[in-house]
């Protein structure tokens, strides 16, 4: 409780000032923001709380008994299905398309009617779900296989790179975005939880080393994937 | 009671949200490992926490904080605005008039990263993994600072109308040069911290200002000119992490030198 007080503290601080100081104007309802405040410090709490008794060990256990059980088909299946139905559904996915889609139709990209905007967002949503899908087995096989992260991260940038000369201007933005909004709060610490469990059940892998990364593809193949949406349709 | 009618509103649709993923679970727990999740009551009553406090977060945030911040991020924009402060100002303003955007982004990009839940979340468990060398608060606020540059930077981007991948090819440059000079334990954290940044706090609040800008400011179109704050605030984290890491080894190296010189001496 006092640890998310002090979470939330430099934000009050933050928009008390400018409210009062740059602004100059008075803070407007006054009372439903203390309410507010104190649902989000009650919020974090229990957040945190229930990662450490449910979120981390699920995790963990689930990847300790698919090391255990020894099939690596079954467990890049879990980590596709993991990361492609955690995306799909993800709110701050569905309005990036949305607002990808009115980009494109301002462009002249496609055809400026509700639906063909529906249905390239649509394809956006799908293509990135897919995308982070594949960005999770990229990851799990390679703590499997202990290949290092560097090579396979910086080629990743060499290809956005060259795709970004060749991609339509108006998808650039959204799709160095996509990168980013695409792990939710729960994917996180589920996503991290499977990583450095399959670590420290292999023998010969560092947590450390071959543990985290699993985001960093979950980041970097929604980018190559947008621009190629942008660039196919 | 308009309140509890909120609440279970968003009770619901954060349900919604973790619903793919319990039926994952489920479905890999049950079919294919076939084999009871140790601790199960334990675990549920622990997605419920995650559940409710997650509910919770986001109503108290949508309550206090985002209208609030985004009313801020469209006043601190305003043309009229920023020209009551610089007295300076022509008729046609200039990037170094919209300071108090840059100030406004650096400020809203650190404080809300603190809160990111899910920032919390990777750096209890690069503390556990690591045995306690990575601190909690340190990585968090290498990584704040990461957004909080990264975000001033995407602000100014958006004033003067450079394009974006400029700033973002530059940056990997850089990322890709670090990686061989830092520690090597730190670097797939380092990744990780760029994509984990960017989630439930930060993004409502800096897109509306990414928006804001790019509406108000002459010649950009808010479609192409108000995305790529995300993006910006993806990549800095990297680069503080890793130099936070790579400070700290400096540090110890350093204190190592000196007291390998004191046995000398003595």
């Amino acid at each position: 409780m006092i640890g998310s007080l002090r979470d939330l503290a430099p934000i009050v601080l933050v928009i008390g000032f400018f409210q009062v100081v740059v602004l100059q104007t008075p803070i407007p309802d006054f009372f439903g923001i203390v309410t507010g405040l104190l649902c989000v410090v009650a919020g974090l709490t229990f957040f945190i709380y229930g990662l450490e008794m449910g979120l981390f060990p699920v995790g963990e256990s689930m990847a300790t008994a698919f090391a255990r059980k020894g099939s690596v088909l079954w467990l890049l299946v879990f980590a596709f299905a993991l990361g492609f139905g955690t995306t799909v559904a993800e709110p701050a996915l569905i309005a990036v398309a949305a607002e990808a889609a009115s980009v494109a139709s301002a462009g002249g990209m496609i055809i400026d009617s509700e639906a063909a905007r529906t249905s390239y967002a649509t394809g956006l949503r799908y293509t990135v779900a897919f995308s982070v899908g594949l960005a999770i087995v990229l990851g799990v096989l390679r703590i499997l296989k202990g290949w290092s992260i560097q090579y396979m991260i910086i080629a990743g940038y060499m290809l956005v790179v060259i795709m970004t000369s060749f991609a339509p201007r108006e998808i650039i933005g959204i799709a160095y975005d996509s990168g980013g909004v695409t792990t939710s709060t729960i994917t996180v610490p589920l996503v991290t939880a499977l990583g450095v469990g399959l670590a420290s059940s292999i023998e010969g892998r560092n947590p450390m080393i071959d543990g985290f990364g699993l985001i960093a593809f979950a980041s970097l193949t929604p980018m190559i994937f947008v621009m190629a949406y942008g660039m196919v349709i | 009671m308009e309140f509890m009618t909120q609440l279970i509103d968003i009770t619901l649709s954060t349900v919604r949200d973790v619903m793919p993923i319990a039926f994952i679970i489920f479905f890999f727990q049950f079919g294919v490992i076939r084999r009871p999740i140790p601790n199960l009551k334990r675990v549920l009553i622990g997605f419920g926490y995650v559940i409710l406090g997650l509910a919770l977060f986001l109503l108290g945030l949508e309550k206090a904080l985002f209208p609030v911040g985004r009313m801020m991020a469209e006043q601190l924009t305003d043309p009229d605005f920023i020209r009551s402060w610089s007295s300076a100002a022509g008729e046609v303003l200039q990037w170094q008039d919209y300071y108090w955007v840059y100030i406004f982004a650096f400020a809203i990009g650190a404080s809300t990263t603190i809160a990111e839940p899910s920032l919390i979340a990777v750096a209890i468990k690069a503390n556990e993994v690591s045995g306690g060398a990575i601190g909690v608060w340190g990585l968090r606020i290498a990584v704040a600072l990461g957004v909080a540059v990264g975000i001033a930077l995407g602000t100014y981007r958006i004033v003067t109308g450079y394009p974006i991948h400029w700033f973002i090819i530059s940056g990997y440059v850089v990322v890709v040069i670090q990686t061989m000079f830092a520690p090597k334990m730190i670097v797939p954290l380092a990744y990780d911290s760029g994509g984990v940044t960017t989630s439930t706090v930060t993004v409502p609040l800096v897109a509306a200002l990414g928006l804001g800008l790019a509406e108000t400011v002459p010649g950009r179109s808010a479609l192409i000119d108000g995305f790529g704050l995300i993006a910006f605030a993806s990549l800095f984290p990297m680069m503080s992490v890793m130099g936070y890491a790579q400070l700290t080894a400096w540090q110890a190296k350093r204190v190592k030198r000196k007291q390998s010189n004191v046995v000398l001496t003595d």
